[in-house]
């Protein structure tokens, strides 16, 4: 008896959804994240206003400023949508927890001079109240932001904003042997001491932005491309070189995060201006405006924070800034 | 004479469209051919994959050696680095 074994191919009808082989064409397996992203948030057939701004649709593209042809236009370069995120912080949680786990088990805190837990208390833990002004405002986006494209990146960024406001309240406990005394002290100084009053002015007149796009700039490409640069990378590096070696290695998250991050508002940025002169202008004053703001309220804590010349940390990371995005065609 | 071929088999999933589709970005004269559960893509005396490509298109850093997960078989001369793996025949 003899065997004839054959194989057969069955192909699929379809390769992937309807809505992203109108994007991606037809004959084409699309990819998760396209999957995932494209046209996935409704754009008809909203049946009631919402009560509490009546002025709108649900999902409404009136509520920017920003005119955008289409509004699936923009492409995460890290293609996070819920699977790939979730993995992606898993990893980076595991890394930060081994660290933190090493410094205590290894005591690398109780080496650290007294000078650079101070900072600690003084210039990172108040900043546990920027992320979360941050969380509220990647908030506000994903609530009034038009397009799975933008609001499900900004749903992400807010749980990191918690995240990275948790490794921060940590450090503190670490620092502090576990007693609460920093961190009432550091809300104490963001409510009231002189250095930190401008910032925080700032960070509430973000709160009251309606345009969300403006939010956006303000918050996830000026503020954080001011600031993180500033404290993550100089400040934690100068208290690296005073002994604290512990913290840089406790706050690497936010520096990874940070570098992670600029490639999403860079891609956004571009494909924003590239689509009209009048984005671009809009863009660029919007920068124009919140770098300006932000850097002169940074000054007064990069002055404090630094041995050296802290205002001029701030020129130097205001000046990167406007580099970075005038690579990427904006007029600053 | 006639050039000779090197091809690459991977299993044909998820992880490997993307290897497939930086293999024909950067081969031009690389063809792909379907074969139940397999992609089979054969190319006149060389072929390479570049890892930047790669990178590019999953929208994370990927390593060369994670080829190795998806990889049935291949033929030709390896030429591998950090940054490519390339097939050929090696001149005498």
């Amino acid at each position: 008896m003899s065997l004839d074994i054959s194989t057969k191919a069955i192909k699929p009808v379809r390769l992937t959804y309807d809505q992203v082989a109108r994007r991606i064409g037809e004959n084409k397996a699309g990819s998760r994240y396209q999957e995932a992203t494209y046209d996935i948030q409704p754009t008809t057939n909203f049946h009631y206003r919402p009560l509490w701004d009546p002025r709108y649709e649900v999902f409404d593209t009136s509520r920017t400023a920003i005119v955008m042809q289409d509004w699936y236009a923009f492409h995460d370069p890290r293609q996070y949508y819920y699977g790939t995120y979730t993995m992606a912080r898993a990893k980076q949680q595991e890394v930060a927890e081994k660290n933190f786990s090493f410094v205590e088990k290894r005591g690398l805190l109780d080496t650290a001079p007294h000078i650079v837990k101070q900072k600690v208390r003084d210039f990172l833990t108040p900043l546990r109240h920027v992320e979360w002004g941050a969380n509220m405002n990647n908030c506000f986006i994903t609530d009034t932001g038009y397009g799975t494209a933008i609001t499900q990146v900004t749903m992400f960024n807010s749980i990191d904003r918690l995240g990275i406001a948790q490794y921060l309240t940590r450090l503190c406990l670490l620092v502090d042997e576990n007693e609460t005394t920093g961190i009432d002290k550091a809300k104490e100084d963001w409510l009231s001491r002189d250095i930190w009053q401008e910032l925080r002015h700032v960070v509430e007149d973000i709160f009251v932005i309606e345009d969300w796009f403006e939010t956006m700039v303000a918050q996830n490409i000026v503020m954080d491309g001011l600031i993180y640069p500033l404290i993550y990378d100089r400040l934690a590096g100068e208290m690296m070189h005073e002994g604290g070696s512990a913290i840089v290695m406790l706050t690497e998250f936010m520096n990874e995060w940070q570098q992670e991050t600029v490639r999403w508002t860079n891609a956004l940025v571009k494909v924003t201006a590239q689509e009209s002169d009048a984005n671009k202008d809009l863009l660029s004053q919007w920068v124009a405006h919140w770098s300006d703001r932000i850097t002169e309220a940074l000054k007064p804590i990069s002055a404090e924070a630094f041995s050296g010349d802290g205002e001029l940390f701030v020129q130097e990371v205001k000046q990167d800034l406007l580099e970075r995005l005038s690579k990427q065609g904006l007029k600053v | 004479m006639m050039t000779d071929n090197v091809f690459l088999i991977l299993q044909d999933n998820e992880d490997a469209r993307p290897i497939v589709e930086a293999i024909e970005q950067d081969n031009q004269n690389a063809k792909v051919e379907y074969i139940p559960g397999l992609i089979r893509i054969e190319s006149p005396g060389s072929l390479t994959v570049h890892r930047d490509s790669v990178s590019e298109l999953i929208g994370r850093d990927w390593d060369i050696q994670e080829l190795h997960l998806n990889l049935v078989s291949l033929s030709g001369n390896i030429d591998e680095d950090d940054d490519y793996i390339k097939l050929a025949w090696a001149t005498k």
